[in-house]
């Protein structure tokens, strides 16, 4: 998917939820029946709207746009201060682990948001699978 | 230490002050809240001692269901701090043992 | 004793399960009226900032204490009587004893749903008494709703939800929490909650226990350990944090001194958190006209104890005189929903044990 963000979904278990589902407009997101499934993405639909990555209960979506070299990855995020656009902060792996540098390029809200913020970091195409999350400012 | 910025709930909401005598010493508390939160926002965390060892102790469930937080609240003793209302003006002290009742009249 | 009152249906508390079996009563026809002890009506969805899970019919998505507002919204535009600052003290057949606002005073029902909740497990090691340790519960209580940090530092005991849900909470307030300690080989809790708080930097220390608390006046540090395969600790492995707050997330007890008083019959149910009145599909206990609804019942979720508060305030309200319409189609949509929720890894040790207290339920109507 070259060129436009589509979610990445990181939820492992069936657990009883799907808002993901139910919030995305495009419906890219499938659960059905029971409520346990695990949520699949068609990502051919998805238009990296960032619905459902606000209103995930378990900010377990992200969105990943891959260029040729470099690569956008969208997180939720739920702490202050708020980094603003072009803020140099420090990209953060699943464990949390510092990954480099990374220059903020979007910082929004979406109408599932209610408090939660989409962070949009710029980083290397390599990292675009790693990076999900920044350390906190 | 109050929680003055929240990224969900938005900023601490503005209300009313009014002062408490804990020891002695007055301090500030939000209109409506528990004892117990002034108590901890002030940084005080000795509730009372025990009974037998004098040992401390502090909010445990801040619920109203452990009686950890008991103190003697304007002469009253074994008040439950977390569950009961500042007021203004309102004496509490910290409660040695089981406290001692007020002399009935 | 203030003057006695009288209603159709009678709920004790005022959280998810209580105002869903109100809401239930209600649009059946019946007059409710719930009594919760505090300043106001949501338990513990008031101190919930997160988002919940579930789904639609469950607000899965908003976050619990906007839950708890349109519960509430929904109940008062419903005509649901709803008081606060009302403790239940007693049950006397099918009357409450109650103190509302500091005065004794009655409460008559036909019918009386009981949804207390639950209360959190304490957890004994030395130093565990140190003004610092606390409950979960109740540094979610002071963080979310009266807005005090009760610590600056701190760490976790227990990696089931409720300890990942107030690591995340603690880090949101302001404090730093330097670890999760969890006795189990793995986390209990689910893994979208453990990756929030890994990804925030915080360590989850599985197969770890706490030693002891240690402080002058005041809790100052916390030493842990992990522990072999037969649970001791290893030597050697000790590791000290200095710390201000030790929160202790080690689980819930079904809270059922009201069922007890009026007679229910219980049975031991370690996957529901202790001891629970046995009950019918309909959450109908052993005692005809009482029913129970969520925590109470049975350690579980919101959405959980939404559904079976639909259910209880439905039966309590045909048990009054007020069948709704179309009673056993909503019964039905209630179960299977209910049953929904439950399947999975995670709800179907909930499942087999709530068909089983259903099952000693039946048997004893059976044997009447
Ligand atoms: C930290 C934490 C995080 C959680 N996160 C989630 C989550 O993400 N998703 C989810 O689905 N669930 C979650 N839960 C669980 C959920 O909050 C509970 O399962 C649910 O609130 C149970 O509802 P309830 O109505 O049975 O009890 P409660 O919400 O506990 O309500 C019971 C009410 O009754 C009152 N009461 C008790 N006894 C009396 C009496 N004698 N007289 C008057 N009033 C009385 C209590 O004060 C309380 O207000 C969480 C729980 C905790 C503790
Ligand atoms: S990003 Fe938008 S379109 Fe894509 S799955 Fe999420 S909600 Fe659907
Ligand atoms: S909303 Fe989030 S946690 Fe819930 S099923 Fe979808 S991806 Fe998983
Ligand atoms: S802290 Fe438990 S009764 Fe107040």
């Amino acid at each position: 998917m070259e060129g436009r963000p589509v979610a990445v979904i990181e939820c492992p278990e069936e657990i009883p939820c799907n808002p993901c589902e139910t919030a995305c407009p495009q419906g890219a997101i499938q659960i059905g029946n029971p409520i346990t499934r695990r949520p699949r993405l068609d990502a051919a639909r998805c238009t990296g709207c960032g619905l459902c990555v606000a209103a995930c209960p378990g900010l377990a979506i992200f969105l990943v746009k891959e260029e040729a070299d470099t690569a956008e990855v969208t997180f939720p995020y739920e702490f202050l201060p708020l980094p603003q656009v072009g803020d140099v902060v420090t990209a953060v792996g699943r464990e949390g682990q510092p990954l480099g540098a990374a220059r903020v390029v979007a910082v929004r809200q979406v109408r599932t948001s209610d408090g939660t913020w989409l962070v949009t970091l710029a980083v290397p195409r390599a990292l675009s699978s790693e990076v999900r999350g920044m350390r906190r400012l | 230490m109050r929680v003055e910025e929240h990224p969900i709930l938005g900023p601490l909401p503005k209300t009313e002050t009014v002062w408490i005598e804990v020891d002695g010493k007055k301090i500030p508390a939000r209109a409506g809240e528990p004892i117990a939160a002034a108590l901890l926002a002030a940084g005080i965390r000795v509730f009372r001692t025990t009974h037998r060892r004098g040992e401390p102790r502090g909010p445990f469930c801040a619920v109203g269901r452990c009686t950890d937080c008991v103190m003697t609240v304007d002469g009253v003793p074994n008040v439950r701090t977390c569950v009961t209302p500042v007021r203004e003006g309102m004496k509490i002290e910290t409660q040695r043992g089981l406290g001692r009742w007020p002399e009935l009249k | 004793m203030a003057g006695a009152e009288v209603t159709e249906v009678a709920v004790v508390g005022g959280g998810p399960a209580g105002l869903s079996a109100a809401l239930a009563a209600r649009q059946a026809g019946a007059k409710v009226i719930v009594v919760d002890e505090n300043a106001a009506p949501g338990g513990q969805l008031r101190k919930q900032i997160h988002k919940f899970f579930g789904s639609k019919e469950h607000h899965a998505g908003r976050r619990g204490f906007r839950i708890a507002e349109e519960l509430v919204a929904a109940c008062r535009e419903q005509g649901v009587e709803l008081w606060t600052d009302t403790l239940a003290y007693g049950i006397f057949d099918h009357t409450l004893g109650i103190v509302r606002g500091g005065t004794a005073s009655t409460l008559a029902a036909r019918s009386i749903v009981l949804a207390t909740g639950a209360s959190e497990n304490a957890l004994a090691f030395p130093g565990c008494t140190l003004p610092g340790v606390m409950g979960a519960g109740a540094a979610q209580t002071f963080i979310n709703l009266h807005r005090v940090l009760p610590g600056r530092r701190a760490l976790i005991v227990g990696a089931g939800n409720v300890g990942l849900i107030i690591t995340y909470q603690l880090l949101q307030a302001g404090a730093e929490v330097l670890g999760v300690v969890e006795a189990a080989p793995r986390i209990g809790g689910y893994a979208v909650h453990a990756a929030k708080i890994r990804r925030a930097g915080v360590p989850i220390y599985t197969r770890h226990t706490v030693l002891n608390a240690a402080g002058h006046g005041e809790l100052e540090e916390v030493t842990i350990a992990a522990l072999d395969e037969n649970g001791w600790p290893i030597a050697g492995s000790e590791r000290t944090f200095a710390i201000d707050l030790l929160c202790l997330a080690v689980g819930l007890t079904p809270l059922t001194e009201l069922a007890w008083q009026a007679g229910c019959l219980f049975e031991y149910c370690g996957p529901l958190g202790g001891h629970v009145p046995l009950h019918s599909e309909d959450m109908e206990t052993t005692v005809p006209g009482l029913f129970v609804a969520g925590d109470m019942a049975g350690v579980e979720e919101a959405s959980t104890a939404l559904e079976e508060g639909r259910l209880a305030g439905l039966a309590a309200a045909a048990y009054a005189g007020y069948r709704s319409p179309n009673l056993e189609e909503e019964k039905a949509a209630a179960r299977e929903r209910l049953q929904a929720l439950r399947s999975g890894p995670f709800g179907e040790g909930r499942y087999l044990a709530h068909e089983e207290i259903v099952r000693r339920w039946l048997k004893w109507r059976d044997a009447r």
